[in-house]
């Protein structure tokens, strides 16, 4: 009976000591945003944003505070380029949107699509160039 | 010599199923740091902000 019972507890030893550091470390590890969906979806906002810094800086887009971009002050984008401006806005948006997805996805974990797009939008706004316009906690419009 | 052996083993199920449930409550939780490092180093690349350091306008008191 002794003769049997050391590998057996030597292999719940052997148990708890590689699941407790096995879980541990697979919390901190980073998020995979390496995947070829991630990847082509940056690459195409990259591409836009050419196009949408203009609209930053004249107020007439602004960064809201839910991830994504608004057509905040009409007024400010001349009538000519204004059904641009709302195109490269839906555009925007939409990649955004398929971002969070995909990054929650990719990481086998779907259901955190709302906390990773309420920390992007808290990172577009703390990045977002001084003269532009973000959403602050409340939803109100400020000039950074 | 039997009862004290039951009880062993029922200790090293119990914490051994504790250490299990511990690793999988540690990966329900959201990683908020993981999620800003990724979120940063996206936007970087989209807003173009790490071939302009100086211009990345992080910080709003500096312009």
């Amino acid at each position: 009976m002794h003769a049997r019972r050391a590998p057996f507890w030597s292999g719940v030893i052997a148990l708890i000591l590689l699941a407790a550091p096995g879980g541990a470390a697979l919390a901190q590890a980073d998020l995979d945003i390496a995947t070829p969906a991630v990847r082509s979806l940056t690459a195409s906002m990259q591409h836009r944003h050419a196009q949408l810094a203009p609209y930053y800086a004249s107020g007439g887009v602004g960064v809201t505070r839910d991830g994504l971009v608004a057509l905040r002050d009409p007024a400010a984008v001349p009538l000519a380029q204004r059904a641009q401006a709302n195109a490269l806005v839906g555009a925007e948006n939409q990649d955004r949107v398929a971002l969070y997805r995909e990054i929650a996805r990719a990481n086998g974990r779907p259901e955190w699509e709302a906390d990773i797009r309420a920390k992007f939008g808290e990172r577009w706004v703390a990045k977002a160039q001084a003269g532009w316009w973000v959403q602050d906690a409340t939803g109100a419009w400020r000039k950074k | 010599m039997k009862p004290v052996n039951a009880l062993l083993l029922g200790l090293a199920i119990a914490s051994a199923c504790g250490a299990m449930a511990g690793c999988v409550t540690i990966n329900i939780y959201f990683p908020a740091a993981a999620a800003e490092k990724a979120a940063d180093r996206i936007i970087d690349e989209v807003w173009q902000l790490g071939e302009r350091p100086g211009a990345s306008g992080e910080k709003p008191g500096t312009k």
